[in-house]
Protein backbone atom coordinates (compact mmCIF):
# COMPACT_ATOMS: atom_id res chain seq x y z
CA UNK A 1 0.00 0.00 0.00
CA UNK A 2 1.13 3.54 -0.73
CA UNK A 3 2.16 5.97 1.92
CA UNK A 4 -0.22 8.92 1.79
CA UNK A 5 0.17 12.39 3.29
CA UNK A 6 -2.52 13.64 5.66
CA UNK A 7 -4.02 15.76 2.90
CA UNK A 8 -4.07 12.86 0.43
CA UNK A 9 -5.69 10.62 3.05
CA UNK A 10 -8.33 13.28 3.74
CA UNK A 11 -9.06 13.58 0.02
CA UNK A 12 -9.61 9.82 -0.09
CA UNK A 13 -11.98 10.07 2.87
CA UNK A 14 -14.05 12.75 1.16
CA UNK A 15 -13.07 15.81 3.21
CA UNK A 16 -12.28 17.72 0.00
CA UNK A 17 -15.52 16.78 -1.75
CA UNK A 18 -16.85 14.10 -4.08
CA UNK A 19 -14.66 14.77 -7.10
CA UNK A 20 -11.45 14.79 -5.05
CA UNK A 21 -12.54 11.54 -3.34
CA UNK A 22 -13.22 9.77 -6.66
CA UNK A 23 -9.96 11.18 -8.04
CA UNK A 24 -7.90 9.95 -5.10
CA UNK A 25 -9.62 6.55 -5.38
CA UNK A 26 -8.46 6.30 -9.00
CA UNK A 27 -4.90 7.39 -8.17
CA UNK A 28 -4.39 5.21 -5.08
CA UNK A 29 -5.75 2.17 -6.92
CA UNK A 30 -3.37 2.76 -9.82
CA UNK A 31 -0.55 3.40 -7.36
CA UNK A 32 -1.21 0.10 -5.60
CA UNK A 33 -1.45 -1.81 -8.89
CA UNK A 34 1.86 -0.44 -10.14
CA UNK A 35 3.52 -0.58 -6.72
CA UNK A 36 4.16 3.13 -6.28
CA UNK A 37 5.55 4.01 -2.85
CA UNK A 38 3.90 7.44 -2.70
CA UNK A 39 2.32 10.25 -4.67
CA UNK A 40 4.35 12.91 -6.45
CA UNK A 41 3.27 16.51 -7.14
CA UNK A 42 2.60 17.33 -10.78
CA UNK A 43 3.42 20.60 -12.51
CA UNK A 44 0.74 20.29 -15.16
CA UNK A 45 -1.89 18.08 -16.74
CA UNK A 46 -3.04 17.42 -20.30
CA UNK A 47 -6.45 15.77 -20.58
CA UNK A 48 -7.64 13.50 -23.40
CA UNK A 49 -11.11 12.17 -24.11
CA UNK A 50 -12.71 15.41 -25.28
CA UNK A 51 -14.53 14.50 -28.49
CA UNK A 52 -18.23 13.92 -27.88
CA UNK A 53 -18.03 11.20 -30.54
CA UNK A 54 -15.85 9.16 -28.16
CA UNK A 55 -17.33 10.16 -24.80
CA UNK A 56 -21.00 9.85 -25.60
CA UNK A 57 -23.72 10.84 -23.16
CA UNK A 58 -22.31 8.64 -20.36
CA UNK A 59 -18.82 10.10 -20.58
CA UNK A 60 -20.37 13.55 -20.46
CA UNK A 61 -22.38 12.49 -17.43
CA UNK A 62 -19.19 11.38 -15.66
CA UNK A 63 -17.53 14.73 -16.40
CA UNK A 64 -20.61 16.64 -15.27
CA UNK A 65 -20.64 14.73 -11.97
CA UNK A 66 -16.95 15.53 -11.45
CA UNK A 67 -17.63 19.19 -12.31
CA UNK A 68 -20.26 19.48 -9.55
CA UNK A 69 -17.55 20.16 -6.95
CA UNK A 70 -14.26 19.42 -8.76
CA UNK A 71 -11.70 22.17 -9.35
CA UNK A 72 -8.23 21.71 -10.81
CA UNK A 73 -5.23 22.53 -8.63
CA UNK A 74 -2.59 22.74 -11.39
CA UNK A 75 -2.18 24.09 -14.93
CA UNK A 76 -4.46 21.89 -17.03
CA UNK A 77 -5.11 21.93 -20.78
CA UNK A 78 -7.32 19.92 -23.09
CA UNK A 79 -6.90 17.63 -26.11
CA UNK A 80 -8.62 18.38 -29.44
CA UNK A 81 -12.40 18.26 -29.57
CA UNK A 82 -14.59 16.83 -32.33
CA UNK A 83 -15.00 20.18 -34.06
CA UNK A 84 -13.73 23.73 -34.55
CA UNK A 85 -15.60 25.71 -31.90
CA UNK A 86 -16.03 28.77 -34.12
CA UNK A 87 -15.99 27.42 -37.66
CA UNK A 88 -17.87 24.09 -37.26
CA UNK A 89 -20.64 24.87 -39.74
CA UNK A 90 -18.23 25.54 -42.61
CA UNK A 91 -16.53 22.22 -41.88
CA UNK A 92 -19.78 20.27 -42.20
CA UNK A 93 -20.41 19.39 -38.54
CA UNK A 94 -24.10 18.99 -37.66
CA UNK A 95 -25.83 21.15 -35.09
CA UNK A 96 -26.75 18.37 -32.65
CA UNK A 97 -23.10 17.25 -32.44
CA UNK A 98 -21.94 20.85 -31.98
CA UNK A 99 -24.37 21.35 -29.09
CA UNK A 100 -23.18 18.20 -27.32
CA UNK A 101 -19.51 18.96 -27.96
CA UNK A 102 -19.95 22.35 -26.32
CA UNK A 103 -21.58 20.70 -23.27
CA UNK A 104 -18.41 18.59 -22.88
CA UNK A 105 -16.12 21.60 -23.15
CA UNK A 106 -18.28 23.59 -20.72
CA UNK A 107 -17.96 20.79 -18.13
CA UNK A 108 -14.17 20.94 -18.42
CA UNK A 109 -14.18 24.75 -18.23
CA UNK A 110 -16.31 24.62 -15.07
CA UNK A 111 -13.49 22.69 -13.37
CA UNK A 112 -10.99 25.42 -14.23
CA UNK A 113 -9.39 23.63 -17.16
CA UNK A 114 -8.06 25.85 -19.95
CA UNK A 115 -10.00 24.67 -22.99
CA UNK A 116 -7.09 24.83 -25.43
CA UNK A 117 -8.35 21.80 -27.38
CA UNK A 118 -4.93 20.96 -28.77
CA UNK A 119 -2.67 17.91 -28.91
CA UNK A 120 0.41 20.16 -28.73
CA UNK A 121 0.14 21.74 -25.26
CA UNK A 122 3.92 22.23 -25.29
CA UNK A 123 3.58 24.73 -28.17
CA UNK A 124 0.97 26.91 -26.48
CA UNK A 125 1.97 27.48 -22.88
CA UNK A 126 1.54 24.18 -21.06
CA UNK A 127 5.28 23.90 -21.40
CA UNK A 128 7.07 21.92 -18.73
CA UNK A 129 10.79 21.98 -18.06
CA UNK A 130 13.33 19.18 -17.83
CA UNK A 131 12.73 16.85 -14.89
CA UNK A 132 9.26 18.10 -13.92
CA UNK A 133 6.55 15.56 -13.13
CA UNK A 134 3.36 15.65 -15.18
CA UNK A 135 0.18 13.67 -15.71
CA UNK A 136 -0.41 13.87 -19.42
CA UNK A 137 -2.76 11.98 -21.68
CA UNK A 138 -2.42 12.25 -25.49
CA UNK A 139 0.18 9.73 -26.58
CA UNK A 140 2.12 12.05 -28.92
CA UNK A 141 2.44 14.79 -26.29
CA UNK A 142 3.46 12.24 -23.64
CA UNK A 143 6.25 11.04 -25.92
CA UNK A 144 7.31 14.64 -26.62
CA UNK A 145 7.32 15.65 -22.95
CA UNK A 146 9.32 12.61 -21.81
CA UNK A 147 11.76 12.50 -24.70
CA UNK A 148 12.24 15.95 -26.21
CA UNK A 149 11.78 17.95 -23.00
CA UNK A 150 12.98 15.37 -20.48
CA UNK A 151 9.95 15.87 -18.22
CA UNK A 152 8.34 12.83 -16.61
CA UNK A 153 4.90 11.40 -17.26
CA UNK A 154 3.18 8.07 -17.69
CA UNK A 155 0.68 7.57 -20.51
CA UNK A 156 -2.45 8.65 -18.70
CA UNK A 157 -6.02 8.10 -19.81
CA UNK A 158 -8.73 10.77 -19.65
CA UNK A 159 -10.03 9.94 -16.14
CA UNK A 160 -6.62 9.44 -14.51
CA UNK A 161 -5.33 12.72 -15.96
CA UNK A 162 -8.43 14.50 -14.67
CA UNK A 163 -7.90 12.89 -11.26
CA UNK A 164 -4.36 14.31 -11.18
CA UNK A 165 -5.61 17.75 -12.19
CA UNK A 166 -8.11 17.78 -9.31
CA UNK A 167 -5.65 16.48 -6.69
CA UNK A 168 -2.39 17.89 -8.09
CA UNK A 169 -0.81 14.44 -7.61
CA UNK A 170 0.10 11.29 -9.50
CA UNK A 171 1.38 7.95 -8.18
CA UNK A 172 5.17 7.73 -8.37
CA UNK A 173 5.84 4.78 -10.72
CA UNK A 174 6.79 4.03 -14.32
CA UNK A 175 8.39 6.90 -16.21
CA UNK A 176 8.57 9.04 -13.07
CA UNK A 177 11.45 6.85 -11.87
CA UNK A 178 15.02 6.81 -13.25
CA UNK A 179 15.03 3.01 -13.23
CA UNK A 180 12.35 2.88 -15.92
CA UNK A 181 13.89 5.42 -18.32
CA UNK A 182 16.79 3.34 -19.67
CA UNK A 183 16.77 2.57 -23.39
CA UNK A 184 16.54 -1.11 -24.29
CA UNK A 185 17.29 -1.22 -27.99
CA UNK A 186 19.55 0.78 -30.30
CA UNK A 187 18.48 1.93 -33.77
CA UNK A 188 21.31 3.19 -36.00
CA UNK A 189 19.97 5.36 -38.78
CA UNK A 190 22.24 5.20 -41.85
CA UNK A 191 20.35 7.50 -44.18
CA UNK A 192 19.48 11.21 -44.04
CA UNK A 193 16.07 11.90 -42.46
CA UNK A 194 14.44 15.23 -43.29
CA UNK A 195 10.94 16.65 -43.13
CA UNK A 196 7.85 15.76 -41.10
CA UNK A 197 6.92 12.92 -43.45
CA UNK A 198 10.31 11.20 -43.19
CA UNK A 199 10.45 11.58 -39.42
CA UNK A 200 6.95 10.05 -39.29
CA UNK A 201 8.05 7.15 -41.49
CA UNK A 202 11.08 6.58 -39.25
CA UNK A 203 8.69 6.53 -36.25
CA UNK A 204 6.65 3.82 -37.93
CA UNK A 205 9.72 1.66 -38.64
CA UNK A 206 10.94 1.95 -35.05
CA UNK A 207 7.45 1.59 -33.56
CA UNK A 208 6.66 -1.54 -35.58
CA UNK A 209 10.01 -3.09 -34.63
CA UNK A 210 9.51 -2.34 -30.92
CA UNK A 211 6.14 -4.12 -30.97
CA UNK A 212 7.69 -7.08 -32.82
CA UNK A 213 10.49 -7.54 -30.28
CA UNK A 214 8.41 -6.55 -27.26
CA UNK A 215 10.52 -3.56 -26.16
CA UNK A 216 9.49 -0.05 -25.18
CA UNK A 217 12.32 2.49 -25.08
CA UNK A 218 14.56 3.01 -28.13
CA UNK A 219 17.92 4.75 -28.38
CA UNK A 220 18.31 6.34 -31.79
CA UNK A 221 21.59 7.47 -33.36
CA UNK A 222 22.52 8.90 -36.74
CA UNK A 223 20.19 11.91 -36.72
CA UNK A 224 22.45 15.01 -36.77
CA UNK A 225 19.71 17.61 -36.37
CA UNK A 226 15.93 17.82 -36.01
CA UNK A 227 13.34 20.60 -35.87
CA UNK A 228 10.48 20.87 -33.37
CA UNK A 229 8.07 20.01 -36.21
CA UNK A 230 10.04 16.92 -37.21
CA UNK A 231 10.24 15.75 -33.60
CA UNK A 232 6.51 16.22 -32.99
CA UNK A 233 5.80 14.16 -36.13
CA UNK A 234 8.23 11.46 -34.96
CA UNK A 235 6.69 11.38 -31.46
CA UNK A 236 3.16 11.00 -32.85
CA UNK A 237 4.22 8.18 -35.14
CA UNK A 238 6.38 6.16 -32.75
CA UNK A 239 3.64 6.47 -30.10
CA UNK A 240 0.96 5.33 -32.56
CA UNK A 241 2.81 2.36 -34.04
CA UNK A 242 4.93 1.35 -31.05
CA UNK A 243 3.03 2.60 -28.00
CA UNK A 244 6.27 4.40 -27.17
CA UNK A 245 6.23 6.97 -24.36
CA UNK A 246 9.97 7.71 -24.28
CA UNK A 247 12.94 7.58 -26.63
CA UNK A 248 16.47 8.88 -26.48
CA UNK A 249 18.06 10.44 -29.58
CA UNK A 250 21.81 10.94 -29.63
CA UNK A 251 22.87 14.61 -29.36
CA UNK A 252 19.20 15.65 -29.76
CA UNK A 253 17.23 14.77 -26.62
CA UNK A 254 18.38 15.92 -23.17
CA UNK A 255 18.65 12.52 -21.44
CA UNK A 256 20.46 10.66 -24.22
CA UNK A 257 23.69 10.27 -22.21
CA UNK A 258 22.11 10.11 -18.76
CA UNK A 259 21.75 6.30 -18.95
CA UNK A 260 24.01 3.67 -20.53
CA UNK A 261 23.45 2.95 -24.22
CA UNK A 262 22.12 -0.57 -24.94
CA UNK A 263 24.97 -2.76 -26.23
CA UNK A 264 22.86 -5.62 -27.60
CA UNK A 265 19.63 -5.35 -29.60
CA UNK A 266 21.13 -3.15 -32.32
CA UNK A 267 19.20 -2.57 -35.54
CA UNK A 268 20.23 -0.61 -38.62
CA UNK A 269 17.82 1.51 -40.63
CA UNK A 270 18.86 2.35 -44.19
CA UNK A 271 17.38 3.94 -47.28
CA UNK A 272 15.63 0.72 -48.40
CA UNK A 273 13.85 0.42 -45.05
CA UNK A 274 12.64 4.01 -45.41
CA UNK A 275 11.42 3.42 -48.97
CA UNK A 276 9.64 0.23 -47.98
CA UNK A 277 7.90 1.88 -45.03
CA UNK A 278 6.87 4.83 -47.20
CA UNK A 279 5.18 2.43 -49.62
CA UNK A 280 3.22 0.96 -46.70
CA UNK A 281 1.74 4.43 -46.16
CA UNK A 282 0.63 4.88 -49.74
CA UNK A 283 -2.48 2.98 -50.77
CA UNK A 284 -2.55 1.92 -54.39
CA UNK A 285 -5.60 3.12 -56.30
CA UNK A 286 -5.98 6.01 -53.85
CA UNK A 287 -8.09 8.81 -55.26
CA UNK A 288 -7.22 11.87 -53.16
CA UNK A 289 -10.12 14.25 -52.44
CA UNK A 290 -8.94 15.55 -49.05
CA UNK A 291 -5.63 17.03 -47.91
CA UNK A 292 -4.78 17.78 -44.30
CA UNK A 293 -1.77 19.21 -42.51
CA UNK A 294 -1.51 19.42 -38.73
CA UNK A 295 -1.21 16.00 -37.10
CA UNK A 296 -0.03 16.81 -34.47
CA UNK A 297 -1.38 20.38 -34.60
CA UNK A 298 0.49 22.64 -37.04
CA UNK A 299 3.02 25.08 -35.61
CA UNK A 300 3.15 28.73 -36.66
CA UNK A 301 6.24 27.84 -38.70
CA UNK A 302 4.34 25.19 -40.67
CA UNK A 303 1.45 27.60 -41.24
CA UNK A 304 3.87 30.26 -42.52
CA UNK A 305 5.26 27.73 -45.02
CA UNK A 306 1.78 26.74 -46.20
CA UNK A 307 0.82 30.41 -46.60
CA UNK A 308 3.88 31.03 -48.73
CA UNK A 309 3.13 28.01 -50.94
CA UNK A 310 -0.53 28.97 -51.36
CA UNK A 311 -0.07 32.68 -52.01
CA UNK A 312 -2.01 33.68 -55.14
CA UNK A 313 -3.11 30.05 -55.83
CA UNK A 314 -6.53 28.37 -55.77
CA UNK A 315 -6.98 24.92 -54.31
CA UNK A 316 -9.20 22.32 -56.03
CA UNK A 317 -9.57 19.82 -53.19
CA UNK A 318 -10.83 20.08 -49.63
CA UNK A 319 -7.77 21.20 -47.63
CA UNK A 320 -7.76 21.48 -43.82
CA UNK A 321 -5.05 22.91 -41.64
CA UNK A 322 -5.61 21.63 -38.13
CA UNK A 323 -4.05 23.68 -35.36
CA UNK A 324 -4.44 25.10 -31.87
CA UNK A 325 -6.64 28.19 -31.48
CA UNK A 326 -3.78 30.38 -30.14
CA UNK A 327 -1.62 29.41 -33.13
CA UNK A 328 -4.51 30.27 -35.45
CA UNK A 329 -4.77 33.71 -33.80
CA UNK A 330 -1.07 34.25 -34.37
CA UNK A 331 -1.56 33.27 -38.02
CA UNK A 332 -4.44 35.78 -38.27
CA UNK A 333 -2.26 38.56 -36.90
CA UNK A 334 0.64 37.70 -39.20
CA UNK A 335 -1.60 37.70 -42.28
CA UNK A 336 -1.04 33.99 -43.01
CA UNK A 337 -4.68 33.06 -42.45
CA UNK A 338 -5.85 35.46 -45.14
CA UNK A 339 -3.41 34.06 -47.74
CA UNK A 340 -4.48 30.51 -46.87
CA UNK A 341 -8.21 31.22 -46.81
CA UNK A 342 -8.07 33.30 -50.01
CA UNK A 343 -6.64 30.20 -51.71
CA UNK A 344 -9.71 28.26 -50.53
CA UNK A 345 -8.10 26.19 -47.78
CA UNK A 346 -9.76 25.99 -44.35
CA UNK A 347 -8.52 26.17 -40.81
CA UNK A 348 -9.88 23.58 -38.42
CA UNK A 349 -8.76 24.83 -35.01
CA UNK A 350 -9.56 22.97 -31.76
CA UNK A 351 -9.95 19.68 -33.65
CA UNK A 352 -8.17 17.25 -35.98
CA UNK A 353 -8.74 14.53 -38.51
CA UNK A 354 -8.36 11.82 -35.86
CA UNK A 355 -11.21 12.98 -33.59
CA UNK A 356 -13.59 14.91 -35.89
CA UNK A 357 -16.64 12.88 -37.00
CA UNK A 358 -15.64 12.67 -40.69
CA UNK A 359 -15.81 8.91 -41.27
CA UNK A 360 -16.78 8.15 -44.86
CA UNK A 361 -16.92 11.80 -45.94
CA UNK A 362 -13.88 11.49 -48.18
CA UNK A 363 -12.37 8.76 -50.36
CA UNK A 364 -8.67 9.43 -50.00
CA UNK A 365 -6.61 11.65 -47.70
CA UNK A 366 -3.12 13.02 -48.33
CA UNK A 367 -1.08 13.99 -45.29
CA UNK A 368 2.51 14.55 -44.15
CA UNK A 369 1.88 12.56 -40.96
CA UNK A 370 2.33 8.81 -40.42
CA UNK A 371 -0.03 8.99 -37.43
CA UNK A 372 -2.76 10.54 -39.59
CA UNK A 373 -2.30 7.65 -42.07
CA UNK A 374 -2.96 5.13 -39.31
CA UNK A 375 -6.17 6.76 -38.09
CA UNK A 376 -7.27 7.74 -41.60
CA UNK A 377 -7.38 4.07 -42.43
CA UNK A 378 -8.46 2.52 -39.13
CA UNK A 379 -11.02 5.04 -37.94
CA UNK A 380 -12.24 6.92 -41.00
CA UNK A 381 -11.90 4.19 -43.65
CA UNK A 382 -10.04 6.49 -46.05
CA UNK A 383 -7.37 5.50 -48.54
CA UNK A 384 -4.17 7.28 -47.54
CA UNK A 385 -1.06 8.76 -49.11
CA UNK A 386 1.90 10.27 -47.29
CA UNK A 387 4.07 13.03 -48.78
CA UNK A 388 6.10 16.07 -47.82
CA UNK A 389 4.26 19.19 -46.72
CA UNK A 390 5.08 20.72 -50.13
CA UNK A 391 3.67 17.66 -51.97
CA UNK A 392 0.49 17.88 -49.90
CA UNK A 393 -0.02 21.52 -50.89
CA UNK A 394 0.69 20.65 -54.56
CA UNK A 395 -1.91 17.87 -54.41
CA UNK A 396 -4.51 20.31 -53.08
CA UNK A 397 -3.83 22.73 -55.94
CA UNK A 398 -3.72 20.05 -58.67
CA UNK B 1 -12.54 -23.92 -5.70
CA UNK B 2 -11.37 -20.54 -4.45
CA UNK B 3 -8.80 -18.65 -6.50
CA UNK B 4 -6.79 -15.98 -4.72
CA UNK B 5 -5.66 -12.84 -6.52
CA UNK B 6 -5.41 -9.13 -5.89
CA UNK B 7 -8.24 -6.72 -5.14
CA UNK B 8 -8.66 -3.95 -7.69
CA UNK B 9 -12.12 -2.55 -7.03
CA UNK B 10 -14.48 -3.27 -4.14
CA UNK B 11 -17.84 -5.02 -4.33
CA UNK B 12 -19.16 -8.58 -4.50
CA UNK B 13 -20.86 -10.08 -7.53
CA UNK B 14 -22.23 -13.53 -8.27
CA UNK B 15 -22.82 -14.37 -11.93
CA UNK B 16 -22.05 -16.69 -14.83
CA UNK B 17 -18.54 -16.57 -16.28
CA UNK B 18 -17.73 -15.68 -19.87
CA UNK B 19 -14.07 -16.47 -20.54
CA UNK B 20 -11.71 -15.53 -23.36
CA UNK B 21 -7.99 -15.89 -24.01
CA UNK B 22 -8.07 -12.69 -26.12
CA UNK B 23 -7.46 -9.18 -24.79
CA UNK B 24 -10.43 -6.80 -24.70
CA UNK B 25 -10.69 -3.26 -25.99
CA UNK B 26 -13.89 -1.72 -24.64
CA UNK B 27 -13.49 1.23 -27.02
CA UNK B 28 -14.37 -0.04 -30.48
CA UNK B 29 -14.36 -3.69 -29.39
CA UNK B 30 -17.66 -3.72 -27.52
CA UNK B 31 -20.94 -2.03 -28.40
CA UNK B 32 -21.90 -0.09 -25.25
CA UNK B 33 -25.56 0.00 -26.26
CA UNK B 34 -25.99 -3.77 -26.63
CA UNK B 35 -23.13 -5.23 -24.55
CA UNK B 36 -22.06 -7.33 -27.54
CA UNK B 37 -18.45 -7.97 -28.55
CA UNK B 38 -18.08 -6.46 -32.03
CA UNK B 39 -14.33 -6.75 -32.61
CA UNK B 40 -13.89 -8.68 -35.86
CA UNK B 41 -12.12 -12.00 -35.29
CA UNK B 42 -12.39 -11.81 -31.46
CA UNK B 43 -13.01 -15.13 -29.74
CA UNK B 44 -16.22 -13.70 -28.22
CA UNK B 45 -17.41 -11.86 -31.36
CA UNK B 46 -21.21 -11.63 -31.32
CA UNK B 47 -21.58 -12.70 -27.68
CA UNK B 48 -23.04 -10.55 -24.90
CA UNK B 49 -21.02 -9.74 -21.79
CA UNK B 50 -23.74 -7.82 -19.89
CA UNK B 51 -24.46 -9.08 -16.39
CA UNK B 52 -21.72 -11.73 -16.60
CA UNK B 53 -18.34 -12.07 -14.96
CA UNK B 54 -16.03 -11.18 -17.81
CA UNK B 55 -12.78 -13.16 -17.54
CA UNK B 56 -9.88 -12.20 -19.84
CA UNK B 57 -6.10 -11.79 -19.67
CA UNK B 58 -5.77 -8.00 -19.92
CA UNK B 59 -7.16 -4.85 -21.52
CA UNK B 60 -5.87 -3.37 -24.76
CA UNK B 61 -6.54 -0.43 -27.07
CA UNK B 62 -7.58 3.18 -26.51
CA UNK B 63 -7.81 4.76 -23.08
CA UNK B 64 -11.30 5.96 -24.04
CA UNK B 65 -12.30 2.40 -23.12
CA UNK B 66 -12.70 3.45 -19.46
CA UNK B 67 -15.53 5.79 -20.50
CA UNK B 68 -17.09 3.04 -22.61
CA UNK B 69 -17.31 0.93 -19.44
CA UNK B 70 -18.96 3.85 -17.62
CA UNK B 71 -21.41 4.19 -20.50
CA UNK B 72 -22.30 0.48 -20.23
CA UNK B 73 -22.90 0.87 -16.50
CA UNK B 74 -25.27 3.79 -17.17
CA UNK B 75 -26.99 1.70 -19.87
CA UNK B 76 -27.34 -1.10 -17.29
CA UNK B 77 -25.49 -3.60 -19.46
CA UNK B 78 -22.01 -3.59 -17.94
CA UNK B 79 -20.42 -6.87 -16.84
CA UNK B 80 -21.31 -7.87 -13.25
CA UNK B 81 -17.60 -8.17 -12.44
CA UNK B 82 -14.22 -8.38 -14.15
CA UNK B 83 -11.47 -10.94 -13.58
CA UNK B 84 -8.06 -10.44 -15.22
CA UNK B 85 -4.76 -12.23 -15.32
CA UNK B 86 -2.93 -8.90 -15.25
CA UNK B 87 -4.89 -5.65 -14.98
CA UNK B 88 -4.03 -2.63 -17.16
CA UNK B 89 -4.79 1.05 -16.53
CA UNK B 90 -7.79 1.29 -18.87
CA UNK B 91 -9.71 -1.57 -17.25
CA UNK B 92 -8.72 -0.54 -13.69
CA UNK B 93 -9.91 3.04 -14.18
CA UNK B 94 -13.04 1.82 -15.97
CA UNK B 95 -13.91 -0.39 -12.99
CA UNK B 96 -13.33 2.41 -10.48
CA UNK B 97 -15.46 5.03 -12.23
CA UNK B 98 -18.18 2.48 -13.12
CA UNK B 99 -18.03 0.74 -9.71
CA UNK B 100 -17.58 -2.75 -11.17
CA UNK B 101 -16.03 -5.29 -8.74
CA UNK B 102 -12.66 -6.37 -10.09
CA UNK B 103 -9.91 -8.83 -9.17
CA UNK B 104 -6.65 -9.62 -10.99
CA UNK B 105 -3.65 -11.97 -10.69
CA UNK B 106 -6.02 -14.92 -11.14
CA UNK B 107 -5.13 -18.10 -13.04
CA UNK B 108 -7.89 -17.54 -15.54
CA UNK B 109 -7.40 -20.82 -17.42
CA UNK B 110 -8.92 -22.55 -14.40
CA UNK B 111 -12.25 -20.85 -15.15
CA UNK B 112 -14.65 -22.06 -17.86
CA UNK B 113 -17.45 -20.20 -19.60
CA UNK B 114 -20.80 -20.97 -17.99
CA UNK B 115 -19.46 -21.64 -14.49
CA UNK B 116 -21.05 -19.69 -11.67
CA UNK B 117 -18.56 -17.36 -9.94
CA UNK B 118 -18.51 -15.23 -6.81
CA UNK B 119 -16.07 -12.34 -7.26
CA UNK B 120 -15.06 -10.62 -4.03
CA UNK B 121 -13.39 -7.30 -4.73
CA UNK B 122 -12.69 -6.64 -1.05
CA UNK B 123 -10.70 -9.84 -0.51
CA UNK B 124 -9.39 -10.25 -4.05
CA UNK B 125 -10.85 -13.72 -4.51
CA UNK B 126 -12.85 -15.62 -7.12
CA UNK B 127 -14.91 -18.61 -5.99
CA UNK B 128 -15.90 -21.15 -8.63
CA UNK B 129 -19.19 -22.78 -7.57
Amino acid sequence: MMKLTTEEQEMLEGKYGKAAKKSMEILTTLGDIFEADSMVKVYGVQIAGVSYANLGEAGLEFLSEMAEDGKVRVLTTLNPAGMDRENWQALGIDEEFAKNQNRVIDAFAKMGIITTCSCTPYLIGNTPHYGQHLAWAESSAVCYANSVIGARTNREGGPSALASAITGKTPNYGYHLDANRYSQVHFKVNTPIRGTDQFGILGKIIGDKLVEIGKKIPYISGIPIATIEELKSFCASVATYGGTALFHMEEITPEYDRYPKPSDNVFKIDKDDMNQARLELIDEDSEIDFVSIGCPHASIHEIATIAELLEGKKIKKEFWITTARPTKKLADAAGYSKLIEDAGAKFAADTCCVVAPIKGRFKGIMVDSAKACYYGRAKNKFKVRIGTLEQCVEEAIK
Amino acid sequence: MKLIGRKIYKGIAEAEAIVTKDGISFYGGIDPDTGKVVEVGHELEGQTISGKVLVFPSGKGSTVGSYTMYRMMKNKNAPAAIVNKEIDTIIAVGCIISEIPCVDKIEIDKIKTGQNLIVNGMEGTVEVK
